[in-house]
């Protein structure tokens, strides 16, 4: 059997955020950080990447590893492991589709090394946290040379597969979420076996007050050149009141809206019935458990 | 580059390529054979060592990136000669058939009874999902969870006195 190793890299420690994004302009921008390295090194030894350096973020695990609430926002750092999210406190009291999400997202090996951060800039649309932030309008906080930020909702951040708007020499930092009253949520997938990619995933998130849906987010994993956001199927939910006929119409929605690819995870016209059956459970259990 | 850590609570220190994975470190600059490398693609669990006592798939590490940090192996589990329960109760349990996926197995099944708050009552489907980044050719499934059982059920008799 042949040994996948990564070609030769050079290899470099960062000190702090500002030191890592300091590191990255000194070479132009042609290096990769390297966080849980769960998607890197495996696409390194099969030359998908070629990074000519590594700039190693792990040692920022103390300044960027954090869930915390600031005002009425969740705030999660980037080196934030997937383990921490499974195991939250603060965020399954927020939001329960996180620990949904990441307790079908890979092993739980995988999960002692992979973080929010890689994850998102990964952006493998098959994944299902970046699925999670979508459904959940999350913020991504990215800091660049000077100390810039700029901050991007997901439908500016997701500009294609693998493809991201964060520039070469910046760097994910954060992810925001804004905490409103009557917020439920769930995540929905369909796996050819334990800790695979999703064949299908959906994840929904709606806001509910007063017998009235004041907002929504839903999103399909793995049937689209990028994480799919349902923005139709959004629309048509706020302003109505919860009920099983209207989660119908909008799964149907992500059903036609939705593109998947025939592969050997399925046919399309499969994936995009699960894609409709799955938007509509998840988004019943985000309404039952907005109404507990 | 010069790369130092701790493996099974000895010192190692060697100048590698950036690029080394840790499975080959442990593998090849340490000489312990006993983490195994399989699927080279963080899909089958074969060489999971602990990293400050936190299971890990080596072959998708870098050497490097294990620079200062405490590493235990398979060979880290007996001490003084004395298997580790968890080594038993794959002995007691024939929990293995061609043996190449018990070295990652065994470290994470430790890992497991050690964080778990109440090891004598886990779940089958705790046992299983805590072994679900490791792929058992041999499909020996059923006995690697009762051999993770036994070693629970041992240690919790060694300590009330009752063994």
């Amino acid at each position: 059997m042949a040994m996948q190793t990564p070609a030769p890299v050079e290899y470099s420690r960062a000190t702090s955020v500002d030191d890592a994004i300091q590191q990255m302009a000194n070479l132009n921008g042609e290096a990769r950080f390297l966080a849980g390295g769960h998607s890197l090194i495996p696409m390194m030894k099969l030359r998908l990447a070629n990074p000519g350096h590594l700039i190693d973020i792990n040692p920022l695990e103390p300044e960027l590893s954090y869930i915390r609430q600031e005002g009425d926002e969740i705030r999660i750092g980037a080196m934030t492991r997937h383990v921490n999210m499974l195991e939250s406190d603060l965020l399954a009291q927020h939001f329960p589709i996180f620990h949904e999400a990441e307790h079908v997202l890979a092993d739980p090996v995988v999960r002692n090394r992979g973080t929010m951060g890689g994850s998102l800039c990964q952006a493998d649309p098959a994944e299902d946290l970046s699925g999670v932030v979508t459904a959940l309008k999350g913020q991504a906080v990215v800091r660049g040379p000077g100390g810039s930020e700029r901050v991007l909702g997901m439908e500016e951040f997701h500009v294609g597969p693998y493809m991201t708007a964060v520039e070469p020499t910046e760097l994910l930092i954060e992810v925001r979420f804004k905490v409103k009253r009557g917020h439920g949520s769930a995540h929905e997938k369909v796996e050819r076996r334990a800790g695979d990619f999703a064949i299908v995933a959906a994840s929904a998130a709606l806001w509910i007050e007063n017998g009235t849906i004041t907002d929504c987010g839903l999103a399909c994993s793995a049937v689209g050149p990028t994480t799919m956001h349902i923005s139709r199927a959004e629309q048509a939910l706020i302003g109505q009141a919860p009920s099983e006929d209207l989660f119908a119409q909008a799964g149907a929605m992500a059903s036609q809206d939705c593109s998947p690819s025939a592969d050997g995870r399925g046919p399309v016209d499969y994936k995009r019935h699960v894609a409709g059956v799955l938007s509509k459970r998840a988004l019943s259990r985000a309404a039952a458990n907005a109404l507990r | 580059m010069q790369v130092s850590m701790s493996i099974n609570g000895q010192a190692h220190s060697h100048d590698i390529e950036p690029r080394m994975l840790l499975v080959h470190y442990i593998r090849e600059m340490a000489e312990l054979h006993g983490t195994h490398w399989g699927c080279d693609t963080s899909n089958c669990g074969i060489c999971v060592v602990l990293m400050d006592g936190v299971p890990i798939k080596s072959c998708t590490t870098l050497a490097a990136q294990a620079e200062g940090h405490e590493i235990s192996t398979v060979e880290g589990l007996e001490k003084n000669g004395v298997l580790d329960p968890i080594q038993q109760g794959f002995h007691e349990m024939h929990a293995l058939q061609c043996g190449f996926c018990t070295p990652g197995m065994m470290v994470t099944g430790r890992w497991l009874i050690d964080k778990h708050p109440d090891p004598t009552n886990m779940t089958d489907y705790e046992i299983r999902e805590a072994i679900s980044g490791g792929l058992c050719r041999c499909t020996g499934y059923v006995n690697i969870v009762k051999a993770i059982r036994w070693a629970a059920a041992y240690e919790a008799a060694a300590a009330t006195g009752g063994n």
